[in-house]
Formats: C-alpha cells, sequence, structure tokens
C-alpha cells in the first residue's frame, strides 16, 4: 500500500513553506531516519527524515517550489517489495487529512487518513503539530504546539464570534473549553488576527500603491515568505496592542571601562559587546521587575519565570529576533557566545522554530547605525521590546557642572494592556541602575 | 457518646445513599439514617416497584397481540397478587442491595428518624421512641418527598388512593380515575389499563404530560385513547365523595359538568417536600413553599448543611438526587474542579405503554428563548427494527439551535425510548453539534437509527422517510 509523505509543519505557526531541495529521487530506497528533503520556511531551512522504510514512488512536488501548503502530499513512499505498478489508480490527496467543515452541510465529514495512516514525517522539531497523521478535526494550538481542548459546540461558536480559543480557559473536566466559558470570553478574548490564518501573502494594504506609479517604472518584487511573515506579524502587533513608548538615558562609561577590562583579560575568542551587557542587564531587571515579564492573554497575564530575551537580527530582506532562553541565569561570556552563534544561525537561515518562537521581551540595536533614538513594534507574543540608540560622547550637568559622557538613549515600547506607565518605568530605573553600574549585575 | 462524623445523610433514597457512598470514597467518615427502608421511595415504594408492575403489563398487553407474531396461547390471564408480590420482591431484593453497599463502603446505618440538633448533631429517634444524638462536621438532609394532597380529594387509602396503595392493589379495580398526567399519574392509568381497568385521567392543564413538548403530548393522548383511555383534559375538579361502591367525582370540561363514577381514585398531583420534624426552622434553613432553599452548590446557607434531591425542589428524579448527592459530596470533601449540575441535562422518563422520554428544551421552551429553532422528527413506522418488533408507534423528535448547532432537546415517544434517550443526553453534555452527530454511526438494524435520522432531519438530510 503506497502511502504518501506529508509537507511537514515544523513550527505551530507554519502554514506553507518551499520545497527548497530534494535528497532523493525516484526508485531510492530510503529507511527511517534518512535526510529526504530540505524544507524552506519565512525563517528557517530545516531538513526532513523519513519515519519509514521504504522507496520513494513519485514525487509529487518538484524542488523549488514555493507556497506549499502545510499537510500536501510531497511524495509516495512504497513498501518493500511494493512495484510501480501499486500506484496505479492511487491518489495520494485521498489519503490526506481534510479540512474540518465549515459548512454545516459539507459532506467533507468523511474522516481521513482511515485507509492507510498517512506516513508523518518527522522534523528536527519534536512539536506536536509536527505529527500530521491526525484524524480529529484540528483543534487549536497554543504557541507551543499544544492541542487546546474544547467541546465541538465551543470550537464552532468561537469560530463563529472570531475568538481565540488558546486565549480561553476552560471550565470543563481536565480543563476542557465548554460553551459557558465563552460568554465571557466573547467580549475579553482577544479576535482572531483576520490575516492570522491561512493567509498566503501579507495583508494587503487599503490603497493599492500600483494606482500611483505607472507600470515600468518602478520593479515588482514578490513577498518572501518572511516579508509576508514580516507583514502579517507587525501589522497585527500595531492594530491589537495599544503600544505607548518610555525613553531613558543610561551613562555608559562605567559599562565601557568593565567591557574593555574583561576583554583584555578574557581568553582568546572572548569578545564582549556592549548588547551582551544589555542582555543581561535587561534579563535581570525583568527578574527584579517581575511584573514586566508577561504576556498578556486575553483573559489572564502570564507572568514569565524566565526572561528569555530576544535579540533582533537584520538579515538581507528582513529580521528574525532568536531568544536566549534564561538569560538572568547565563554570564555575560555564555550570552555573547550564544547571542554570536543564533545570530549566525540566523544569517544562514538555519534556526530551529524553537529558538525564535515566544520569548518574553526583546531588544533592537540600531547603535551601531548610529541612530540615536527609534522606537520598536512589540513581536507578539511578548509585552515589550527595547529600542537601542548609539552609544555616544554627549554634554551632562552633573553636580551644576557641564562634563563630558558617554550615553545611550533606550526607548522601551509596552503592550499597555498588561504593563502600565509606571510599571514601565520601574522596569527601566532597574536596567538603568545594571547598565551604569554593572557590578550589580554581579550580586 | 460515639465517635465524631465528618459526613450523616438523613435518608438513604437515591440521593442519600449515594452521597454516603460518594463520601465514603472520598475518604470521610459517613453516617446514614434511615427511618423506613434503606433505598428509600425511589427502591422500595417509586420507580423501581413500578417498573415491576408495568413489565407485566406489558407483557400481558403482548400475550393479547400473539397472533401478530405469529403464536397462539389459551386461557390467558393474570394473578393480581402475583403481580404484586414480584414487584415487592424486586423491590426488596434492591433494598438488600443497598444494605450490602453501605458495608462494602463502611458507612454506619443509624435507624430511626433524623433531625438536626444544632451545633453540628443530628438527633436519631430510634421506633421504640429512644433518641440517640451523634455529632458530625456536615449534614446532607436527603429526606425526600410524599404525594402532595388537595382539597376535597384528601387519599383515605381506601377508595382514594395514593401511589402508595395504588402499588400493591389487592385487585384490578373495575373502574378507576386518575387525578393528575405527570408521569405518576400516566404510568398507573397505563397499568391498570393493561389489566383491563376502566381508566379516566384528569388533567387541569389544557394537554397531558404537560411538562412534554407538545407534539408528545398529542402522540401520547392519540396513543392512550387507541388503549381506551378516557382523558379529560383542561378540567376543574369539584367535590369528591366516597360511596359504598368506590367514589364519585363532579368535573367541569369546556363548561360541562360531568361527574364521574369510579371504585378507585388515584390521586397524583405532584409531590411535597418532607420538610416537617426534621428541626429546619430551629437550624435556620430557609424553607420555600415545600422544598428547602439551596444555592447551586446544594448548601442551604447555614454552615454545613447541605439539602439535596426532592427536598431541595425540582425535578423530582431520582437521578437528579444521585447528582446533587455526588455533587455535595465532593464540595464537603474539597474536591477542586466541580461543577453545578445543569438541570437542562437531565433526562426524564415516563415508564407507560408507549413509553416517554426527553431532554432539554421543548420546541416552544426553545423558541420562547429565542433560538432559530432547527426540528427534525423521525417516525417509528419507517424504522426496520420497529417494524421487526411490531411497535410502530411513536416518533423521535431533535430540536437544534440553527445558529450554532447546539442540540438544545430530544423528545421521544414510542417502545424502549427510555433507553434511547441517554445518547442525546451524552452528546448535550459533551457539547457534540450536529456535525460530530451526523458523523456518528448508529448500528442497523436497532431502534437507535432513528435518532441519527431525526438529526438528519432537522437538516433536511433525513434518508428513510
Amino acid at each position: 500500500m503506497p502511502t504518501p509523505i506529508l509537507m511537514p509543519a515544523l513550527s505551530p505557526t507554519m502554514e506553507e513553506g518551499t520545497l527548497a531541495k530534494w535528497h532523493v529521487k525516484k526508485g531510492d530506497s530510503v529507511s527511517a531516519g534518512d535526510v529526504i528533503a530540505e524544507i524552506e520556511t519565512d525563517k528557517a531551512t530545516m531538513e526532513v527524515e523519513a519515519v519509514d522504510e521504504g522507496t520513494i514512488g513519485k514525487i509529487l512536488v518538484d524542488e523549488g517550489t514555493e507556497g506549499v501548503a502545510v499537510n500536501k502530499p510531497i511524495a509516495v513512499l512504497l513498501e518493500e517489495g511494493e512495484g510501480e505498478d501499486a500506484l496505479e489508480g492511487y491518489d495520494a490527496l485521498k489519503d490526506t487529512p481534510v479540512a474540518p467543515p465549515k459548512d454545516t452541510e459539507a459532506e467533507a465529514e468523511k474522516p481521513a487518513g482511515e485507509k492507510s495512516e498517512p506516513t508523518p514525517v518527522k522534523s528536527e522539531t519534536k512539536k506536536p503539530a509536527a505529527d500530521t497523521g491526525g484524524k480529529a478535526p484540528p483543534a487549536p494550538e497554543t504557541a507551543k504546539g499544544e492541542r487546546v481542548f474544547a467541546s465541538p459546540l465551543a470550537r464552532r461558536i468561537a469560530d463563529q464570534q472570531g475568538i481565540d480559543l488558546t486565549a480561553v480557559s476552560g471550565s470543563g473536566p481536565h480543563g476542557r473549553i465548554v460553551k459557558a466559558d465563552l460568554e465571557g470570553a466573547a467580549k475579553s478574548a482577544p479576535k482572531k488576527a483576520a490575516g492570522a490564518s491561512g493567509s498566503t501573502q501579507g495583508p494587503m494594504p487599503s490603497i493599492d500603491p500600483r494606482a500611483f506609479y505607472e507600470k515600468g517604472t518602478y520593479e515588482e518584487v514578490p513577498l518572501d515568505g518572511m516579508r509576508k511573515t514580516i507583514a502579517r506579524r507587525l501589522t497585527q502587533s500595531m492594530q491589537e496592542i495599544p503600544h505607548f513608548y518610555l525613553t531613558i538615558d543610561c551613562e555608559l562609561d562605567e559599562l565601557l571601562a568593565a567591557r574593555k577590562k574583561l576583554n583584555e583579560e578574557a581568553g582568546e575568542g572572548i569578545k564582549l559587546s556592549v548588547n551582551d551587557f544589555l542582555i543581561r542587564a535587561a534579563a535581570l531587571a525583568l527578574i527584579k521587575v517581575p511584573d514586566a515579564n508577561v504576556s498578556f492573554a486575553g483573559n489572564a497575564l502570564l507572568k514569565h519565570k524566565s526572561a528569555d530575551i530576544g535579540i533582533a537580527v537584520a538579515l538581507d530582506g528582513g529580521l528574525i529576533t532568536p531568544i536566549i532562553r534564561g538569560a538572568e541565569k547565563k554570564g555575560l561570556a555564555e550570552i555573547s557566545e550564544e547571542a554570536k552563534s543564533l545570530a549566525a544561525r540566523a544569517r544562514d537561515k538555519k534556526l530551529k522554530p524553537a529558538e525564535y518562537e515566544g520569548g518574553s521581551f526583546s531588544i533592537s540595536n540600531l547603535g551601531m547605525f548610529g541612530i540615536k533614538h527609534f522606537t520598536g513594534v512589540i513581536n507578539p507574543p511578548q509585552a515589550a521590546i527595547l529600542a537601542v540608540g548609539k552609544g555616544e560622547e554627549r554634554p551632562v550637568v552633573k553636580s551644576g557642572k557641564l562634563e563630558i559622557a558617554n550615553v545611550m538613549t533606550v526607548t522601551m515600547s509596552c503592550d499597555h494592556r498588561a504593563i502600565d506607565g509606571a510599571l514601565g518605568a520601574r522596569f527601566l530605573e532597574a536596567f538603568k541602575s545594571y547598565v551604569e553600574y554593572p557590578a550589580r549585575m554581579l550580586l | 457518646m460515639a465517635e465524631q462524623y465528618d459526613l450523616v445523610v438523613i435518608g438513604s433514597g437515591p440521593g442519600g445513599y449515594v452521597a454516603a457512598i460518594r463520601a465514603s470514597q472520598l475518604g470521610l467518615k459517613t453516617a446514614i439514617v434511615e427511618r423506613d427502608a434503606l433505598g428509600g421511595i425511589c427502591l422500595n415504594w417509586g420507580c423501581i416497584p413500578t417498573k415491576a408492575l408495568l413489565r407485566s403489563a406489558e407483557v400481558y398487553e403482548t400475550l393479547h397481540k400473539l397472533d401478530e407474531f405469529g403464536l397462539k396461547a389459551d386461557n390467558i390471564g393474570y394473578d393480581a397478587e402475583a403481580v404484586v408480590k414480584r414487584s415487592r420482591n424486586v423491590a426488596g431484593q434492591l433494598s438488600n442491595g443497598v444494605t450490602f453497599l453501605m458495608k462494602k463502603n463502611k458507612i454506619d446505618v443509624i435507624e430511626g428518624s433524623g433531625k438536626l440538633a444544632g451545633d453540628g448533631k443530628v438527633a436519631v429517634e430510634a421506633k421504640d421512641g429512644k433518641t440517640s444524638e451523634i455529632t458530625t462536621k456536615n449534614i446532607i438532609l436527603a429526606t425526600g418527598a410524599r404525594a402532595r394532597t388537595i382539597e376535597g380529594l384528601e387519599p383515605d387509602g381506601k377508595a382514594i388512593w395514593t401511589y402508595r396503595e395504588a402499588m400493591v392493589p389487592q385487585a384490578i379495580p373495575k373502574s378507576l380515575i386518575v387525578v393528575g398526567s405527570g408521569a405518576i399519574g400516566i404510568e398507573f392509568a397505563s397499568f391498570y389499563r393493561a389489566f383491563g381497568a376502566e381508566v379516566t385521567v384528569v388533567e387541569v392543564l389544557n394537554r397531558i404530560l404537560p411538562v412534554e413538548d407538545e407534539e408528545i403530548s398529542k402522540e401520547a393522548a392519540k396513543a392512550f385513547k387507541k388503549r381506551g383511555i378516557r382523558l379529560l383534559t383542561g378540567a376543574k375538579i369539584g367535590k369528591t365523595e366516597v360511596t359504598a361502591s368506590g367514589a364519585k367525582m363532579r368535573v367541569t370540561v369546556n363548561g360541562k359538568d360531568e361527574t364521574l363514577d369510579a371504585e378507585k381514585i388515584i390521586s397524583a398531583v405532584g409531590i411535597v417536600g418532607n420538610v416537617e420534624n426534621i428541626g429546619l426552622e430551629k437550624a435556620g434553613v430557609k424553607i420555600e413553599k415545600t422544598h428547602v432553599v439551596v444555592n447551586e452548590w446544594l448548601e442551604t446557607g447555614v454552615k454545613g448543611i447541605y439539602a439535596i434531591g426532592d427536598l431541595a425542589g425540582p425535578p423530582w428524579l431520582a437521578h437528579k438526587a444521585s447528582h446533587e448527592g455526588i455533587l455535595a459530596a465532593e464540595r464537603i470533601a474539597g474536591v477542586k474542579n466541580v461543577h453545578p449540575i445543569n438541570t437542562r441535562l437531565i433526562p426524564g422518563c415516563t415508564y407507560s405503554t408507549p413509553q416517554i422520554a426527553s431532554v432539554g428544551l421543548t420546541e416552544a421552551k426553545a423558541k420562547e428563548a429565542g433560538y432559530e429553532v432547527k426540528v427534525g422528527r423521525f417516525p417509528f413506522r419507517a424504522n426496520g427494527k420497529a417494524i421487526a418488533l411490531g411497535e410502530t408507534e411513536g416518533f423521535v423528535k431533535t430540536v437544534f439551535d440553527g445558529k450554532t448547532g447546539e442540540l438544545l432537546g430530544a423528545h421521544m415517544i414510542g417502545a424502549e425510548v427510555t433507553e434511547l434517550i441517554q445518547g442525546y443526553g451524552v452528546a448535550m453534555t459533551l457539547e457534540t453539534t450536529e456535525a460530530e452527530l451526523m458523523q456518528a454511526v448508529f448500528p442497523h438494524p436497532t431502534l437507535s437509527e432513528m435518532m441519527g435520522e431525526a438529526v438528519l432531519d432537522a437538516y433536511g438530510r433525513v434518508l428513510h422517510t
């Protein structure tokens, strides 16, 4: 019995990807664990392994095909001893899971995959979302890829009213979401972003700019996956999250002195950057002011227990924010090393989804470009981002005297649903004290 | 004095004894106080013995249509005394079962009448008049209910019966008036009619089985009339007098006066809670009409005192009492994530011939609540198994919320529907929509196929009509 190999979901948010490269061709025999293909998503390139042994009977999606939907069959695997004739009359599409019926009159109730279990493709990240062989209509998932348990009626009502079930807490047996839980949620829970599911393009601007320019006076560059994601997520962020901004100046002289000394004394290969200090300072400030280390979840605030700091890394044609997890427990050298490794792999598009999803806070530093002050757009599900400007010599007044100091301006964007002004200010106060007196980071 | 209990349950009906078992499972030291037989009215004088009687009636009715099945028998008859004896044996067997369950769960059974005696104390007066006192942290009141009496129709146990006398007749009366057409009245009407009594049902409201869906009431009326039961609805009940041969009752129907004459009258006009002589007033437990006022957690408002079952108000059903008993016990034991009982999900059953079963909202109630209602129906006469059984009377009806696909209610009349209704009950409890119900496979040939078809019919997709 031929079994289809399906386009894997490499992360819970992945909807489609590019089939970058086939490592096998028709007739090749594979065994479990063999790398058979490379999939490129908006943010990463990942290797796909076979989970079953057999012979590649047919390649259904050519190398370089873009926009391959998750769960679409990409190849057919033949069992041992099965010849190509087994493929005759075989329709791989028939064995793939069907989408849940939207229309109640729809006939598509037939659960798929009953006759032959589609071969789930194992991806490097062992997330439940990557298991594509499910028979049940897809249940919504949390950001971590955990299934959300909700009654069929609750799922339908949530769908009709656009309620995001991941933000609703269930009162049924074992926390199952039931109809009653949605009655309050209809008002308070965040609505699903219009573009968050099933979109294959960035959100369309309400006015098409093509109307203003003569054709031929511009080059039209189609959006790649990363650009689409950036467009979608940041539009969503600005539309959903009430941003406000807090700006503070930090003197850097002591930090620069400490950095110089440490770099002189440190061994080969270690070179601490100012940003490494800022990551640690932000992590410690989040632990000191834990109320600022939060995510807004509609009917609850998620108070994070560790400081997972995203660092914005500019890439060709986009950016990504890999995350240093538990940064408060890591020393400067460790942070430095991890940041370098993440940035390098981000540029090579080799990050795993687990390395850039989630997090509780981000730092974006444009100091190296001479930017003095800017504001960042919050990267959901986080609730704040710190925009760091250039450290430069500025005149400062100390005890009535004009002096010169190295000063850096930072601006924090806060999600006002989760962080109020005074709370954000307390965080920045703590951050500033670590930056200006870096010895405190040792405490 | 004896040790302190965590929980004392007063009354051992299906609410009380189940509460005691659940409490014991949760590690509470539990005692149960019962003044009569374990199992209460349900086991001894209600649900169970009447089902035994109705089974005899059903078999007897079938014997009268043996030719339909190609069978022959002569001298078909009955022995009223033996029918009643069987019913009593069934009740006795189950009561013994409760005794065993109490023992197995290490629940102390204390015989006598229990009464709140203040400050975590329960006074028990034994049959011989001796009083003892037990101390406990919590008390569940589960003293149940008894037949309601209306003025001018006071049961005397001879010509005017309650369910109690009606359950143990010495002979089948030639003629019978049943006052009240709820489940109890209709079951007795069905039982006595099967054994040949001339039965008249008198109902004050304008239809029989007034809590059921209107279409069900109509179909039931048709079925009972066919069996020769006279139904007087919208009746005004006048004077009743006991005569030498039985009783006479004056009724007014549609402005016409009539005097009904019968050997017996059964009064089945509802029940009242047993709120007397259990120390409620002194303890400060609130009583409204004839039941104890409780919140959704069965708390009376007096610390440590709970009330469940018929005593705590309608619906008056054994399975509602049991569920309340479980909930109260779990609250007392501090079990987390317990939920109040959603009364809409409690099915109701009437074991007449034909049977009637329902759960959730009637079509009228659903419309009243503002739902855009979708209704499905499927008749017994279009179901293969029903035809094979020779049971082609009745139908299954579903009521959906057209907007969300929520199953709001289901109503059935016909053979064995009391065994079918739980399917819809489970579906409603799990909050399935029409989509999952259509996906569910019903085995062929069964009566349950009608349940699937009634769902399809609500969405214009019925297959077999």
